[in-house]
């Protein structure tokens, strides 16, 4: 028994031995290296070009859902019309196949067409004129080499007079300024290249900037947020600490928020979970952080204390209700206090996005629930449920109320009617 | 049904107070179960922060805590369908060839290999069924509604429901989905979104063909005979290979 029991000492000692030998000699610096896959120019400049088209998110307007990529056809509904997006894969009759370099650039940088029609400011030739030459040519030798979809372009559906093309001419008066971007030499490199992407390719100011009734943003009141037209979700500010001001941030959750689509402090839903799902998912860390460095920079306003909460205003029966409904419903995933289990379920205590003097978010979260986007960093988001079915718009009212106030948060109370009208909406 | 995710746990070596607990752990049961109000099993519940259980909170205020649907007579029980079935639908919502726009926002910016996970999770789970919604009708349509269940009517190209949707209505893996514990509402909008266009399976549609033979009144008995079915001792679907299939459906790769 003993002589058993020391033979299969020895033998398990010999194959730890070998195992550490093993483990040695194959350890990663002694393998022979693997050569690097050697890439030619026309690699390097489409695989850039795919890269930068992604941080451009050209696919999300130029591709019909389940239809090919970047055959265009899908509907802008806009409050003029519906326009439609066209086909920008590279075949000769319907496609840009027969399009330059210089004709693509001149339609970025420009907003002119190839035949020389003036473009409708739904393409966002506004931001896009900050691309540089290098970088257009890269997104065209990029387009040039997908396959190529024979698909006619549909003709918009713009009401008189919005259907005149001459009205552009005083439209970009008034809101165009051409002109590649300018590096501020006061500033970092990595600032540089986030003001480059946040205000060219990212074109975000197409909706968190206020459009007016002619469908223009100014540039004054550039990243001050705004109702997103036909989407009915609010765009918060950029630039106001009240809203999605990201000067009180640390800047990993912002340059999470944009690349992963959640962080500790909040996560996105609606037409931001499209954009992170599309486009900034696929930023490198580098160019995530260098967006968050540059937006937490955005000049701030209403960085004066918050107002105390204005619990003790609301009518203490909305108040209770509001918190039965809470403590029911929502207290299990975003805490007794609100303050969540981030970044699965965000909190709300704080959270600046519920607290906003648009209700619209977070009537529309209660309403219709939401998934962040699943991306590469975060490819099984949580989800809140729907609750359209179950609270009525005294109850909606109530719960919404509730966490804009409770935990001294600052929003304000709303109203069963504001419910009312969100709930009549289609969700999306 | 109990939400709390943590309850007290006794565990004392005394014989006399370890009864005594269970008896107060019984009674609190009994008396919570007692006061459970309406819509209990649609309240966010689940065991562990990092689970698929606490991932798919976003369903269960209509689909139930287990899938096992809800007090509420649209939403639809989806547990213990299959999982082929249940993420066909899903990536059918993604892509909007499913159109209901609740689910369609929902999973709009879900990957695909997410929406395969969250359908074998449901899939899996075998939670007990709702109780039964009987809509009132006459003696006359529940019978036709058993006749086209159960046998079809060849004359008129519609096959008996059973033949694909199984013996026990509780589907066929990997595509058909069980028809046990579905709300009457349910299966007639179901069958109604068929008969125009609105809803569609892969080529060949074979829901397309037998829904376009159906007359109103034929949806109306088969959805007041099947919601009348006592729920099936197993919920669990037929295996693929257990009978030939009446019709080609797209959904379902014929093995034959």
């Amino acid at each position: 028994m003993r002589r058993r029991i020391s033979i299969a000492v020895v033998v398990i000692v010999a194959v730890v031995i070998v195992a550490a030998v093993t483990v040695y000699l194959v350890r990663p610096g002694m393998l022979p290296k693997l050569e690097e896959p050697k890439q030619n120019a026309t690699t390097e400049i489409i695989t850039r070009g795919e890269y930068l088209a992604r941080a451009g998110d050209c696919i999300a307007c130029h591709t019909e859902p389940n239809e090919a990529a970047f055959a265009g056809g899908r509907a802008m509904p806009t409050p003029f019309g519906n326009l439609y997006s066209p086909n920008i894969t590279p075949d000769d009759d319907t496609g840009i196949g027969l399009w330059t370099a210089d004709e693509f650039y001149r339609m970025m940088h420009s907003g002119i067409s190839r035949d020389g029609t003036l473009l409708y400011p739904a393409m966002p030739f506004a931001s896009y004129t900050y691309v540089t030459r290098a970088d257009s040519d890269a997104i065209y030798a990029y387009l040039m080499s997908v396959p190529p979809v024979r698909r006619e372009n549909k003709p918009h559906e713009l009401r008189f007079p919005f259907n005149q093309r001459e009205l552009l001419i005083g439209w970009r008066t008034l809101y165009f300024n051409e002109g590649e971007f300018v590096p501020d030499p006061a500033q970092s490199a990595q600032w540089n290249r986030g003001a480059y992407l946040v205000r060219g390719l990212g074109h975000c100011s197409m909706c968190h900037t206020a459009v007016n009734r002619l469908g223009g943003s100014s540039e004054s009141r550039e990243f001050e947020g705004g109702m997103i037209p036909n989407q009915n979700w609010y765009a918060p500010s950029l630039t106001s600490n009240r809203e999605a001001g990201l000067g009180e941030w640390p800047l990993q959750d912002i340059a999470d928020l944009l690349q992963v689509g959640t962080s500790m402090r909040g996560a996105v839903y609606g037409p931001m979970a499209e954009v992170v799902y599309n486009s900034l998912q696929y930023l490198t860390d580098e160019d995530a952080m260098a967006m968050a460095v540059y937006l937490k920079s955005l000049p701030q306003r209403d960085t004066e204390p918050r107002p105390p909460s204005q619990a003790r205003l609301v009518e203490p029966t909305v108040m209770e209700n509001g918190r039965r409904i809470y403590e029911r419903q929502c207290a299990l995933c975003h805490g007794e206090e609100g303050e969540g289990k981030a970044p699965a379920f965000p909190p709300l205590a704080g959270n600046q996005s519920i607290m906003m003097v648009s209700p619209v978010n977070p009537i529309r979260m209660v309403l219709n629930g939401g998934y962040a986007p699943g991306t590469r960093k975060n490819p099984r988001p949580y989800g809140m449920p729907p609750y359209s079915h179950i609270l009525n718009d005294e109850e909606v009212a109530a719960v919404v109320t509730y966490i804009r106030v409770a935990w001294n948060n600052t929003g304000t109370p709303i109203t069963p009617q504001q419910a009312n009208e969100l709930r009549k909406l289609i969700p999306e | 049904m109990d939400h709390n995710t943590a309850g007290p746990r006794a565990s004392r070596s005394l014989p006399v107070r370890s009864v005594v607990i269970t008896a107060l752990l019984a009674f609190a049961c009994l008396s919570s179960a007692a006061l459970a109000e309406e819509g209990d099993d649609a309240l966010p519940a689940f065991q562990r922060l990092d689970s698929l259980e606490a991932r798919v909170q976003g369903c269960v205020t209509c689909h139930g805590q287990s899938g096992q649907g809800t007090s509420n007579g649209y939403f639809p029980r989806i547990a213990g369908k299959p999982a082929g079935y249940l993420f066909n639908q899903l990536l059918a919502f993604r892509n909007g060839t499913r159109k209901y726009p609740p689910m369609n926002y929902l999973v709009a910016y879900l990957p695909e290999s997410y929406l395969r996970e969250i359908a074998e999770h449901f899939s899996d789970l075998r939670p007990p069924f709702a109780a039964r919604e009987i809509t009132p009708a006459e003696p006359g349509v529940i019978a036709r509604g058993k006749s086209l269940v159960t046998v079809g009517e060849p004359g008129r190209g519609i096959p008996a429901c059973v033949a694909c949707h199984g013996e026990r209505l509780t589907g066929m893996e990997p595509g058909i989905p069980g028809l046990a514990g579905l709300r009457p509402t349910y299966i007639v909008a179901q069958l109604t979104r068929w008969q125009v266009g609105e809803r569609h399976a892969t080529e060949p549609d074979c829901m397309k063909r037998v829904a376009s033979r159906l007359s109103d009144l034929d949806i109306t008995a088969v959805a007041a005979w099947l919601s009348r079915q006592e729920a099936p001792s197993d919920p669990s679907p037929e295996s693929p290979n257990y009978v030939r299939m009446p019709l080609a459906c797209g959904s379902q790769p014929q093995q034959h």
